[in-house]
């Protein structure tokens, strides 16, 4: 009898794991960074000539790093869902424009509005491969001592921050600095 | 052509691809033979993780060109390879990693085929034993032998 029901069950077990596997998606590489310091950058910022942005300016708040551009298609998805968070949580969100003209940036958001709290130009996108981005949009949550608690790949949802987003931010602001 | 020329172009034919998966790779100078060596292998070790079953070389994604501006760069600032791989794995995880390093996480992903291939033989080493062990109890005794003969011999008295 065992000889009969052994493979069977072996084929259960193994039906179970691929199952499992399904859920997973390979696209989303965990990051190394969480719970590491924010990498340092000095970029120059859109919108303010000779300015630049570093995270040392952020230092002592809850702050998000969105990482966009206005060529990604899933970033105007994306992007009234960043304006409701800000919306509704003040929160101070840096965009990070990863790898694109000026020009394209401004008309974009000309187009679709501008809810960040500053942006970030990195047009060889060298500081995007220093954050470990690989894939646009993408977004950090840095907490006040300037350490990354969470990144989110993809497009952010309304799902995600209901579920995710705004718990997290609520909690860090607890902390003390 | 005769059969084994034929089979001979054949295989010749089956190397072609090999030689001509590589993406359209920037040219590079390097500032010695070691260099370009430690390039070659880096992006061939590395992953694209836009395009994730690919390595750095045969990738033509935007960012698997600015990694390989980013590798190129490290090791013309004198980086060896060892700088390069952690730089990477620093950032993007373990998973950049071609050929995953061997440690408590992927021990089963190392020894999992051993672990298969000893299964195997160990129910093949049963199955054998089994059958052998059939074949034993098939072979006769003396007595059964004689049974045998004596109702043979019946018979032919019979015809």
């Amino acid at each position: 009898m065992m000889k009969y029901f052994l493979p069977l069950g072996g084929f259960i077990l193994l039906c179970a794991l691929l199952f499992f596997g399904l859920g997973n998606d390979p696209k989303k590489v965990p990051s190394p960074f969480i719970g590491k310091p924010a990498p340092a950058f000095e970029l120059p910022r859109l919108y303010a000539d000779g300015e630049t942005l570093s995270p040392a300016d952020m230092q002592g708040k809850v702050w998000l790093l969105n990482v966009w551009a206005s060529w990604c298609v899933s970033c105007r998805a994306e992007h009234a869902v960043i304006t409701k968070l800000i919306g509704d949580t003040g929160i101070d969100i840096v965009g990070l424009n990863y790898k694109d003209t000026d020009d394209e940036a401004k008309r974009w958001l000309t187009q679709f509005g501008n809810p960040y709290y500053a942006i970030a130009v990195d047009a060889e996108g060298r500081t995007g491969i220093d954050w470990g981005v690989y894939g646009v949009p993408e977004t950090f949550v840095i907490d006040k001592k300037g350490t990354i608690r969470l990144k989110h790949i993809g497009p952010v949802t309304v799902d995600d921050l209901k579920t995710e987003l705004i718990p997290l931010i609520e909690t860090l602001r607890g902390e003390s600095a | 052509m005769n059969p084994l020329a034929r089979l001979i172009l054949c295989m010749l034919l089956c190397c072609l691809p090999l030689s001509v998966t590589l993406a359209n790779i920037e040219l590079h100078d390097f500032d010695s033979p070691q260099q370009e060596e430690d390039y070659r292998e880096l992006i061939f070790e590395l992953r694209c993780l836009v395009c994730q079953n690919q390595n750095l070389a045969d990738s033509n994604a935007e960012l698997a060109v600015d990694l390989r501006r980013q590798i190129y760069e490290m090791l013309q600032d004198g980086a060896d390879k060892q700088d390069v791989i952690d730089y990477m794995v620093e950032r993007y995880g373990e998973f950049v990693l071609y050929k995953p390093p061997f440690n408590a996480q992927t021990l089963l992903l190392w020894g999992g085929p051993f672990v298969f291939l000893l299964l195997g033989l160990f129910v093949l080493f049963r199955l054998v034993r089994q059958n052998q062990r059939e074949t034993t109890a098939k072979t006769l005794s003396e007595a059964d032998r004689e049974r045998a003969r004596a109702l043979l011999n019946e018979q032919s008295e019979q015809d």
